[in-house]
């Protein structure tokens, strides 16, 4: 079984995030970029698969220059080969457009399963996993706390909002995960030197068969008007718990009619 | 008027607030048409309450096993839908499987999507707060449908009763919509407690509330308030609470009238779940917890004093 495992590059959560004034999108100037902690458990969950059913695992990952230091990381857990999707005409791409070059890139190598993160840190729209499902036109199978394997046959427990769904598809299929799934390896050294010598593939647009004019801020389905980065958040009062503590918080929701 | 397609949540036999909220939301930009999925003769008890806010239509998307597949047969329908009908807009709440239906109609439909949506305006242009509250963005879709997804108690929800006419709409599940077959539905917790991302109240518990026994401190004064218990990352990764509780970075976004955290230290993971709750209440014996920054009210103390003793308060007033 060949697994595409998606990974993304977000800022650190840790630090203070932003957009950019200029054009309104993701500001990765002098932020520190990782890995999508989320992402972690699909690697994780990937070489699992690997190690049970055999196969490979390719990473794919778009964004700018700097992503092939998140490739490396990924590839040093033991993950077999990259994919870079690189192109400065995919800047701003909304989500919609993203999929579009994620699919078409997913179209140049063979592959059964196609495994994600339930979202990114810093986007946080958690809708990837569909729309591959969608454009790819296999079977969606997102939010797993639990997957097996059987021949063609995938089975896993969907996270919901009160237990869970077991849910069944035949493979190809498009999967993520929850982190709840797993406990994600760490590089070995051994791991890390490995890692220097793994192919690495960069793709750009063109090599996409994709127009320069369908990806980008330009060609985007939605567009964000307006910025404000200002926290409207008045600071509160804050007391110290004089043994009347409990007491202060009823008279506070009373005198906002909280209850 | 522009017509305006409404996704409906529905459980036990009953419209979930959170459609309420949407049908309100829609009423701003055009005349509300409600969605329902189901088995046969579910869309027509729910049309009452449909129409109590506003529902001008309810498109009743019936089947016997319609909610046996994954996502893709409502999918399928409401595709249909957008491209017959060409709604100004769709609004789905901002639930996992309906976000997940909602990308996959824009994307088939060549639509725009917006996703967690706080606020409409009526010319369509979206609210959206970023990056765990910390920015906020106003976002609009460029092609002729919006799809977009909503925070729940993001708008209160307002009745505005309307004639509502019950429209069948034709179903029929091809082999591509039931690649992702249901077997199993499994309820964990299913508690008396309102729904977590829904609610009006939550009171939460974290890395200070020490043990899963504990908890019965949190839970006591959620009841006292008629509020979902949720927890920090901490609190479900010990083994205290269920995962499905996890308020946060990495769990369920809450956005309630009311947030009482007790214990918790408000890292950012846990500060990007709930930051737009509209009045946030802090316990924390930690005075120079992070929570404090963004607390309307809070009180540094030992959480096992300041809760029970407040629960006693309410039930005191209420008395």
């Amino acid at each position: 079984m060949n697994t595409v495992v998606l990974v993304k590059q977000v800022p650190d959560t840790w630090a203070e995030r932003s957009l950019s004034s200029a054009d309104k999108t993701l500001n990765r100037e002098g932020v520190d970029a990782v890995i999508n902690e989320l992402d972690e458990y699909a690697v994780e969950e990937a070489l699992r698969l690997k190690e049970a059913h055999g196969g490979t695992v390719t990473v794919l990952s778009m964004g700018p220059a700097r992503v092939t230091e998140t490739i490396r990381k990924v590839l040093s857990m033991g993950v077999d080969a990259g994919i870079h999707v690189t192109d400065d005409a995919l800047h701003g791409s909304d989500a919609i457009q993203t999929a579009r070059a994620i699919a078409a890139a997913l179209g140049t190598v063979g592959w059964d399963l196609v495994l994600t993160g339930v979202e990114s840190t810093d986007a946080r729209m958690s809708v990837l996993p569909a729309l591959l499902a969608e454009l790819l036109g296999v079977a969606q199978l997102s939010r797993a706390r639990a997957v097996t394997v059987d021949g063609q046959v995938v089975r896993i427990e969907r996270s919901t909002d009160d237990g869970y769904q077991v849910v069944e598809a035949t493979l190809p299929a498009v999967l993520s995960v929850v982190e709840k799934i797993n406990e994600p390896r760490y590089p070995s050294f051994k791991g890390i030197m490995q890692a220097k010598s793994k192919p690495v593939t960069t793709l750009g647009v063109a090599d996409l068969g994709l127009a320069a004019g369908e990806v980008g801020l330009a060609a985007a389905y939605s567009q964000v008007t307006e910025v404000d980065q200002r926290l409207d958040r008045q600071v509160g009062q804050v007391v110290k718990d004089e043994g009347d503590g409990g007491v202060k918080i009823a008279d506070y929701l009373v005198a906002r009619k909280l209850v | 008027m522009a017509e305006v397609l409404v996704l409906v949540e529905h459980a036990r036999g009953a419209v979930k607030k959170v459609t309420l909220e949407l049908l309100t939301a829609a009423r701003s930009l055009g005349v509300p048409g409600a969605v329902v999925f189901g088995p046969p003769g579910t869309a027509a008890a729910l049309a009452d309450r449909l129409a109590e806010y506003g529902a001008v239509a309810v498109h009743a998307a019936e089947a016997d096993d319609i909610d046996d597949y994954l996502v893709a047969p409502k999918v399928d329908v409401l595709a249909a839908m957008v491209t017959d009908r060409a709604p100004t807009a769709l609004l789905v709440a901002s639930t996992a499987e309906s976000r997940e239906v909602a990308a996959r109609v824009a994307v088939r439909t060549g639509n725009g999507l917006i996703t967690d949506a706080v606020g409409l305006d009526a010319d369509r242009t979206a609210t959206q707060s970023i990056f765990g509250g910390a920015v906020t963005v106003r976002s609009t879709v460029r092609t002729g449908t919006a799809v977009i997804t909503m925070r729940p108690n993001s708008v209160d929800a307002v009745p505005a009763p309307a004639g509502v006419e019950l429209h069948p709409v034709p179903v029929s599940l091809s082999d591509e919509a039931r690649r992702s077959r249901i077997v199993e539905r499994v309820e964990e917790a299913r508690s008396s407690r309102p729904e977590l991302a829904e609610a009006s109240v939550v009171v939460s518990g974290g890395r200070g509330v020490g043990s899963a026994a504990n908890f019965a401190v949190i839970e006591q004064l959620a009841d006292a308030l008629g509020a979902a218990v949720g927890a920090s990352r901490a609190a479900t990764d010990a083994g205290w609470y269920p995962h499905s509780a996890q308020v946060g970075q990495t769990g369920v976004t809450v956005s309630p009238q009311l947030y009482i955290a007790a214990g918790i230290s408000g890292a950012i993971q846990h500060r990007a779940g709930m930051q737009t709750s509209k009045t946030i209440i802090a316990i924390n014996k930690d005075p120079e917890a992070p929570i404090f920054e963004i607390a309307d009210f809070g009180v540094v103390g030992d959480l096992f004093a300041v809760v029970p003793q407040l629960v006693e308060e309410l039930a005191r007033r209420a008395g």
